[in-house]
């Protein structure tokens, strides 16, 4: 992959010299990227109106936010942020710190407002299992019955902060079955499915801010470490039965950062690990939990720590490994790769709300930092940040993002807040790159809260929820770094439901287009395979043309000589992959 | 997005506070009248304008009216380490309490300019005057201790150093508790900043109290 970056970095310097203003000295390609101008810089500030900047993507549709969910008079009000989506069937649900969103996209390139549901109390992250939608409320306005008029009361039976759920069987009227209030409220959350238990789901909360009194709800404390009833330093576990959802309750609160002499802040406690490194948060919550049901693990990004939990047992997850690194400051999200050998952790410096994308801004601050997997143990190889630099009055971090299910290949859709979506490739996780990218101009000429919380796959399409602007619908397009067959391979893998953090294995079809999609990602990986690629694709074509039982001999010749080349590759395991699918093909499947 | 504020941003605080002064203001607030009122303006469409989320406002308003000066004191204290002590623990945890309540004010600043409140001065020059002009601010030190404080060298200087503050951010942690008494942070930004005041305390106290655990419980001299 280190050729990829080199043909990266001197596509953009050719470019750079077409329109004049490349840099004079010659020196390293990687430095020239660093001073080469970007399409992304100096775009045009604008609610509605900047400039964007976009490559290897097209934007297939935009819209705005509706009524309820936009304060004209404050184009970065937080009342009415947008936050998270998740995905079922042709729906996209879009949260929003004002209730929620449900978008019709039958038809990508126009989604239809489907339904508008407010019911205030922030973040507003979703996932939907079913006809059961969740919604995390952290903030003291949010009521029972998701009344705007707040609860000024310091204690009040109508508050609500947790999570919702709701019944969606009818889109028009999505009706609240259950109401799990939590201690520290839901600032985001995760549905956690359990493969030994069709009966029921899970979800874990993650709570950040203020616990609340225990005059309003029992058993609640604002303790510190040494209290052993504190509402700090765990998450809850909600047990909702499908059958029965208004019965879901919290069945457990881990003490997940606990050491083994029993302390319930065994992790980092905030603060620099030495003089001139990043100032780290105090590992008290966990911002994104997420599972990989299929594997029996989570990663956490647990603010002043990285940690991997076993959770074989849902109810009652492990903790198995932790990290942390002297350039993160607030742990904020996880992904895992597709075969769970890969796990990329965010940090959220500046807590979204900030610029820190700047040409000023360190590289591995504010950034992915991407982990190898091996057996149970991190390892720390390397840090991608957005490549483009922003202005100061862009709020610009790593945030959301979704593996794209290219086979073979690890490819990540990010969101970078006003810093734009990023696609990029981690499929080496020391040699992470970049291949296409959307960005607009900053919100206005000051600094307002606004861009992309998430950008996240869904069958065939990119879904970026903007803050400020609405939704944005996006393609792949081919190039040097994703051929035609690799999209369309994507494209393969079905998705009937998504949601954040809960990450399900892709897989796909038995298909000459998925096949070729291996090849093209092994061919680009070593230009020495240029003579065995030709000579798969030619295979492949002449399988392709052929019919009958004479297609049939081809495809498992092939496949027999796949298997043998797969033995002693370096890339072994995807020659093996690509040998599997070859062997589906002969057999018709 | 995990909280409203400005994180570890090393520029100086004149920087901070023009950049994020002028930052997320909406429409153009009122020529005069309160606070809340100009709050309620920017927010009709979504708040209520009963006379509760006035009340809820009108504490948001006073909340970080009464932190900035809150947070400036602990700027002027931090302002004395460098030149007193020779420990690096200390230093480090007082760079923390720097980064984290210069980003603190900023954040509240912007949102009392946006709102067109009075937005206080962040007065470290004559913090022996500003400690006696808030001497009702849960936490503040006197003027004495401020005094005591600035005298101290060496090993006195840091267990008085880490006393006072843990006394000041509890202080702070208080006026959190009490805005939420009063039925503030009802509007989410303000929520967002309360939620970063409290925790960073909590967790700075936390460290200042196991570094004060491995020191002399008094100088030798007493």
């Amino acid at each position: 992959m280190k050729l990829e970056m080199m043909q990266r970095c001197t596509l953009t310097w050719s470019l750079s010299l077409v329109v004049g203003l490349g840099a004079a000295s010659a020196d390293a390609a990687a430095q020239a990227r660093d001073t080469t101008p970007d399409p992304r810089v100096g775009l045009r500030a604008g609610w509605t109106d900047a400039g964007t900047a976009i490559e290897n993507l097209r934007l297939v549709a935009h819209v705005d936010r509706p009524e309820r969910f936009v304060n004209p008079a404050d184009m970065g009000d937080f009342g009415v942020a947008n936050s998270d989506l998740a995905f079922r069937g042709n729906l996209v649900f879009q949260g929003n710190f004002n209730g929620f969103q449900i978008w019709d996209v039958s038809t990508p390139s126009t989604p239809k407002l489907r339904t508008s549901f407010v019911c205030p109390g922030g973040q507003g992250d979703l996932s939907v299992h079913g006809n059961l939608l969740f919604m995390s409320v952290e903030e003291t306005r949010g009521r029972l019955d998701c009344g705007t008029q707040g609860v000024p009361d310091s204690v009040s039976t109508d508050r609500f902060r947790g999570v919702r759920i709701f019944d969606i069987s009818n889109l028009d009227a999505p009706r609240q079955v259950a109401a799990v209030q939590s201690c520290r409220g839901s600032h985001t959350h995760t549905l956690v499915t359990d493969p030994k238990d069709k009966e029921n789901v899970y979800v874990y909360i993650s709570g950040t801010s203020i616990a609340r009194s225990p005059r309003e709800l029992t058993g609640c404390s604002r303790g510190g470490p040494e209290d052993t009833t504190s509402s700090y330093f765990r998450i809850e576990v909600v047990k909702v039965p499908l059958a029965a959802p208004q019965d879901a309750r919290i069945v457990s609160m881990p003490r997940i950062f606990a050491d083994t002499a029993g302390n319930i802040a065994g992790l980092w406690m905030g603060g620099p690990h030495g003089p001139g490194t990043q100032q780290t948060s105090v590992t008290n919550q966990c911002h994104d939990i997420t599972v990989y049901p299929e594997l029996g693990l989570a990663a956490g990004a647990c603010s002043g720590n990285g940690i991997l939990l076993d959770i074989s047992d849902v109810v009652n997850p492990k903790r198995i490994d932790e990290v942390i690194d002297p350039n993160f400051a607030y742990w904020h999200s996880a992904t895992f790769n597709n075969d769970g050998s890969t796990v990329l952790y965010t940090d959220e410096w500046g807590g979204g709300v900030a610029a820190r994308c700047r040409a000023t801004d360190r590289p591995e601050w504010g950034a992915n930092a991407i982990f190898s997997l091996t057996g149970r143990t991190l390892r720390h190889e390397s840090y991608y940040k957005l490549p483009a630099p922003q202005t100061a009055q862009e709020n610009c971090v790593a945030h959301n993002g979704s593996l794209i299910p290219v086979p073979g290949r690890d490819i990540m859709a990010q969101a970078w807040y006003q810093g734009g979506v990023s696609v990029f490739d981690f499929t080496n996780p020391d040699r992470p790159f970049e291949i296409a990218y959307f960005d607009r101009g900053p919100m206005s000429d000051k600094l307002v809260l606004g861009g992309f919380w998430s950008a996240y796959w869904y069958d065939g399409h990119i879904y970026g929820s903007e803050i400020g602007r609405g939704l944005d619908v996006f393609a792949l397009t081919p190039s040097e770094f994703l051929t035609a067959n690799e999209i369309a391979a994507a494209k393969l893998a079905k998705m009937e439901v998504s949601n954040p953090q809960l990450q399900q294995r892709f897989t796909w079809p038995a298909a000459f287009v998925v096949a070729r999609a291996y090849v093209d990602g092994l061919a680009r990986e070593d230009a020495l395979r240029g003579k065995w690629a030709a000579d798969v694709r030619a295979a492949l074509d002449r399988a392709e043309r052929a019919r009958g039982a004479v297609r049939r001999t081809a495809l498992t010749q092939l496949a027999t000589r796949l298997e043998k080349d797969a033995v002693g590759s370096p890339a072994s395991a995807r020659v093996a992959a690509l040998a599997k699918t070859v062997r589906e093909l002969a057999r018709g499947r | 997005m995990h909280a409203p504020l400005l994180r570890g941003l090393r520029r100086s605080v004149a920087v901070v506070a023009v950049g994020a002064a002028t930052a997320c203001a909406p429409a153009p607030a009122p020529e005069s009248g309160p606070a809340p009122a100009a709050a309620d303006t920017a927010h009709q469409h979504h708040a209520p304008a009963s006379a509760q989320a006035a009340d809820s406002v009108s504490a948001d308003v006073r909340f970080l009216q009464h932190m900035i000066p809150h947070h400036a004191q602990a700027l002027a204290m931090t302002a004395l380490v460098p030149s007193r002590t020779t420990r690096t623990d200390v230093r480090m945890i007082a760079e923390r309490i720097t980064v984290s309540q210069r980003d603190e004010i900023a954040t509240m600043q912007r949102w009392l300019e946006a709102r067109g409140a009075a937005v206080p001065p962040v007065d470290t020059a004559d913090a022996v005057r500003a400690a006696a002009r808030h001497a009702g601010m849960a936490g503040m030190l006197t003027p004495d201790q401020l005094n005591q404080l600035a005298a101290a060298r060496g090993p006195e200087f840091d267990r008085l150093f880490l006393t006072y503050m843990i006394q000041h951010h509890r202080g702070a942690v208080t006026m959190v508790a009490e805005l939420l008494s009063a039925g503030g942070a009802q509007e989410p930004q303000l929520f967002g900043i309360a939620s970063e005041v409290e925790s960073d305390q909590l967790m700075e106290i936390a460290r200042m109290e196991r570094i004060l655990a491995t020191m002399p419980s008094a100088s030798p001299d007493r």
